[in-house]
């Protein structure tokens, strides 16, 4: 993590959205993650897209799982309520959530392990639930806490920090969510903001479940095993008691390329994403066609970014169970208790 | 001794033939003949065709825990004939379907059968397949009607509430229950000694199973999230709540709802529910037995370090891991005391019956959000389950539920800063602020450690200071939860204390005691944290009996390390076999361990 305090003031040139605030009103507190992590990108994204949005702060609730991705929503929104859950079960508290109040923007916050893992059940019962939310995935293929092992969305043959290499197939969410009916899966690049920040939007927009997959390089423990900055090299040539600790200072990535075309990225550990930009006549409302297009880009080792689906007629929790205008929450209790008359009658059906 | 209002039948079926409502309509009339009973049904974990039974006990004196001394076994099914017509007391009668003959060699000389053809007579009198099966079970309810001395005015009533709108139903179950009774009349000497005669002792009760009362509880608590997964023998809180919320919370107009039920993927899912809905300010609730509370420790824990108020009803059923899913059980008193990894300790209460889970919840809902924690309701299967006749409900309009320590928008403003887990009361509580109020409330809830500010921390006094916090409020809710139920007897020379369901059984071991001598007072726990009247109760007797139905004596377990009794003060007694407790065993064991102690 940076110890640089951010400057509480604001530059004058900051534009204001329709509530008067800057962009900085919508951040956080200090971000606790490695230098250079893409997480802190995403982070900035969504800073941005609220405050393209104006959204008010106190109607947003951000709620997360465990790990690094998780620890995001303390690092942006200040004003909004937060939940820092437990591992895997934010989309259950989220759904819970939703349920008692309909009239708040949700935003979920998880990582590869907590959704694709331990919390692989409850992201897919939120799908299929449609919990009107936006849920990102911060995907890194790598568990960042307990210090490097791979997660479920780890590709087949990557090495870990310890030269493993992994045996098993991963878990896409994008064609999982797909499958099971979502009606708004996405996938970006943490470094890509130009097209994060819109489809961040979209999802906060959607009238129901969007997914939105983001591929996040970890700094620290996808690292390079050539590299001097790698395990190996820290291993040899720190002290015993440094070694797990020393994390070596890294840029984050940032890439920024034309829609319709295909663009080569290297990673922290000098493995190279090929991100292919959808096309402006893309049609994503298929989705038998956008499976199709989505296997047929894995078979050639390319991952496509943007709105890869778009169902709009999705029909989203609430409104298939008929709940009342009205947050749950906030219908006042003499409105709810039938009161004495109502039981008395009521037991006479109890003879 | 068996007599007139004074006697217990047993019915032998087998499982998915019907037989259930025709027991039901059974015990149901001679409710309405204002005569206190109680059914219980002891059913198996099976869909269809294995043996089940249902037990029938009728007592003037309001006596109806279970007993296994049946006057009456009604032989429906042939598979168990053994044993059931060995359970029958000396000097009992059994009735059986003579279509068959009865082997010789099943027959006991003290006992009286009872042959009639209910398979012949279904088939010479109705058509179709499924109804010779089904109106089985309404003949052999006629045969019961005359043998019994049952008022018949008083079924045909019955019956035509059921059947009012299905004339052809109304016919066939009207015919059947005449062709029972009218073979009954003609062959046997009717009524039996042992016999119905109508009383007044029911007229101000209502007949209910624990799970409706517990759901219209919620209603009335003023829940509106309620989230859960499908389990035996819960499941019938939810289908409850589901109908009673689609009769009063639904817009008859508009079909818009009040009320958001969410059947979750698994427990792990329902409590995380119920979790986001009451962190949102929302009343929830789950329900749920032993397998699910086992998969909720984990978020159980959240909701009590984080402070939400959360309401979890478990109807326990026998453990451990599947257990015997469709028996009962007390053996979640310890799993729900102290539920979830570290140092957790949660307030639990323990209905008796259907009419107090329906108050006992609501008190649960008060708890929950005065105190910002999880809150447990023990019931269990033979309360959940079974139909009770208890005192007719009341409520009181006056009643404001206790939403706790919430701050307005208006504090929010008038305050300085808002912090979540500070300044506290008197009762170790700090007032929390909801989401969609103001940012001025924006905080940050977490399972991860914490300081009195609401911030991330791993500085041990920090963390110490909020866990301490706890504590107080732990403490505080001494103070809070229902008062046990105390019932002193004059020369009482020991203490018997009990929980839940056992009431009725240890209650009226406790007069027979008393006629024989054996005098002592009863204390029926309501709540844990125990209150100071419990405390005062086991520091006024010398010999204790502890009542309950599990095996490893967890109220006891709990009552030593939660009071200041010493251990040996306490003498367990316990059924732990999934059949709701006896009078008889409870009286017996006591007396053998007095005697034991006299010598």
């Amino acid at each position: 993590m940076s110890y640089i305090k951010k400057p509480v003031a604001r530059h004058p040139s900051l534009q204001t959205n329709k509530l008067g605030l800057t962009v900085r009103d919508y951040e956080g507190s200090m971000s606790t993650l490695c230098a250079g992590c893409g997480h802190d990108s995403i982070t900035a994204a969504i800073v941005r897209a609220f405050h393209e949005l104006d959204t008010p702060q106190h109607m947003v609730a951000k709620l997360s799982g465990i790990g690094c991705s998780s620890k995001t929503p303390t690092y942006f929104l200040a004003g909004s309520h937060g939940f820092n859950s437990a591992h895997g079960r934010m989309p259950s508290i989220a759904s819970g959530a939703n349920a008692a109040n309909r009239e708040l923007v949700y935003i979920g916050i998880s990582g590869d392990g907590d959704s694709l893992s331990i919390g692989l059940g409850q992201m897919a019962h939120a799908i299929r639930r449609n919990v009107n939310m936006l849920y990102v995935i911060e995907n890194n293929g790598v568990y960042g806490l307990t210090k490097g092992q791979f997660s479920a969305s780890a590709d087949l043959g990557s090495k870990s920090k310890k030269g493993d290499a992994n045996a098993q197939p991963p878990i896409d969410p994008v064609m999982l969510a797909l499958t099971i009916g979502a009606t708004f899966v996405a996938r970006s690049f943490s470094g890509d903001k130009a097209q994060l920040v819109p489809l961040l939007k979209a999802g906060l927009k959607h009238d129901g479940f969007a997914l939105i997959d983001v591929i996040s390089p970890c700094v620290t423990f996808n690292d390079h095993e050539g590299s001097t900055k790698s395990y190996v090299y820290t291993r040899k040539h720190q002290l015993p008691i440094v070694e797990t600790d020393y994390v070596p200072p890294a840029e984050e990535i940032a890439v920024d390329y034309e829609e319709g075309t295909t663009t080569r990225v290297t990673l922290h550990d000098g493995s190279v994403v090929v991100l292919h930009k959808l096309a402006k006549d893309y049609d994503p409302t298929d989705r038998k066609a956008v499976v199709s297009y989505l296997q047929d880009r894995h078979a050639s080792g390319v991952v496509p970014t943007g709105l890869l689906f778009l169902d709009e007629g999705g029909v989203e929790m609430h409104a298939a169970a008929k709940t009342v205008k009205t947050p749950l929450a906030r219908i006042p209790f003499e409105e709810l208790c039938p009161g004495n008359a109502a039981l008395q009658a009521l037991q006479k059906a109890y003879r | 001794m068996s007599g007139v209002n004074d006697f217990a039948i047993k019915l032998a079926n087998v499982n998915g033939t019907g037989s259930a409502s025709a027991n039901g309509l059974i015990m149901q009339a001679i409710f309405r003949m204002g005569i206190p009973v109680s059914g219980k049904n002891l059913f198996p974990s099976n869909i269809q065709g294995l043996p089940t039974w249902y037990e029938i006990r009728v007592n003037k004196d309001g006596h109806t825990a279970r007993t296994s001394e049946y006057d009456l076994m009604v032989a429906m099914n042939a598979e168990t004939y053994d044993r059931d017509i060995q359970e029958v007391v000396s000097g009992g009668y059994v009735l059986y379907d003579a279509t068959w003959p009865l082997a010789a060699s099943r027959k006991r000389d003290d006992v009286t059968f009872l042959g009639v053809p209910f398979a012949k007579i279904c088939n010479e009198n109705f058509t179709e397949a499924r109804a010779r099966t089904l109106m089985k079970n309404i003949v052999y309810a006629g045969t019961l009607a005359a043998l019994l001395g049952m008022d018949m005015a008083v079924i045909q009533e019955m019956l035509a509430e059921k059947f009012g709108k299905k004339p052809a139903l109304m016919e066939s179950n009207k015919k059947a229950i005449e062709l029972g009774h009218a073979y009954a009349v003609e062959h046997f000497e009717c009524p039996l000694a042992f016999r119905l005669a109508k009383m007044s002792a029911t007229k101000d009760s209502i007949l209910i199973d624990g799970n409706t009362a517990t759901a219209l509880g919620c209603v009335y608590a003023g829940a509106t999230v309620g989230a859960w997964y499908p389990i035996t023998p819960s499941t019938s809180v939810f289908d409850a709540f589901k109908a009673l919320c689609e009769k009063f919370r639904t817009d008859k107009a508009t079909g818009e709802k009040r009320y958001c039920i969410l059947q979750a993927e698994d427990e792990l899912a329902a409590i995380g529910m119920v979790i986001g809905a009451a962190w949102n300010g929302a009343r929830a609730f789950t329900s749920t037995s032993g397998p699910g509370i086992s998969l909720m420790n984990e978020l159980i824990g959240l909701a009590y370090y984080a402070e939400i108020p959360t309401v979890i009803v478990d109807v326990e059923r026998v453990g451990p891991s599947t257990g015997m899913p469709t028996r009962t059980q007390q053996g979640d008193i310890m799993l729900c005391a102290y539920a979830s990894h570290g140092d957790t300790k949660h307030v639990v209460l323990f209905p008796a019956n259907p009419a107090e889970c329906f108050y006992l919840i609501v008190n649960a809902f008060d708890l929950a959000e005065r105190l910002q924690t999880p809150v447990f309701m023990l019931s269990d299967l033979d309360i959940g389950m079974n139909d009770w006749v208890v005192p007719r409900l009341q409520w009181d309009d006056a009643y404001k539920a206790d939403r706790g320590r919430v701050v307005t928008k208006e504090e929010l403003l008038a305050m300085p800063k808002f912090r979540r887990y500070s300044p506290e009361d008197e009762q170790g509580v700090a007032a929390r602020s909801l989401p969609g109020v103001h940012e001025k409330g924006a905080c940050f809830t977490r399972g991860s450690g914490h300081n009195k500010l609401g911030h991330y921390t791993e500085t041990p006094s920090e963390y110490q200071e909020v866990m301490e916090r706890l504590t107080r409020k732990h403490d505080a809710a001494k103070k809070l939860v229902p008062a046990p139920v105390v019932e002193k007897r004059p020369g009482a020379t020991f203490g018997v204390v009990t929980v839940g369901g056992c009431d009725l059984a240890v209650r009226e071991a406790l007069e027979g005691l008393a006629e024989k001598g054996l005098a002592a007072d009863y204390l029926r726990v309501r709540a844990f944290p125990f209150g100071d009247e419990v405390s005062a109760f086991l520091a006024s007797h010398d010999r204790i009996f502890v009542v309950e139905q599990n095996r490893d004596a967890q109220l006891r377990s709990l009552l030593v390390l939660e009071t200041t009794v010493p251990k040996d003060k306490l003498r367990s007694v316990l059924a732990w076999g999934g059949f709701p407790m006896q009078a008889s065993f409870v009286a017996e064991s006591i007396a053998a361990q007095m005697e034991v102690r006299a010598s």
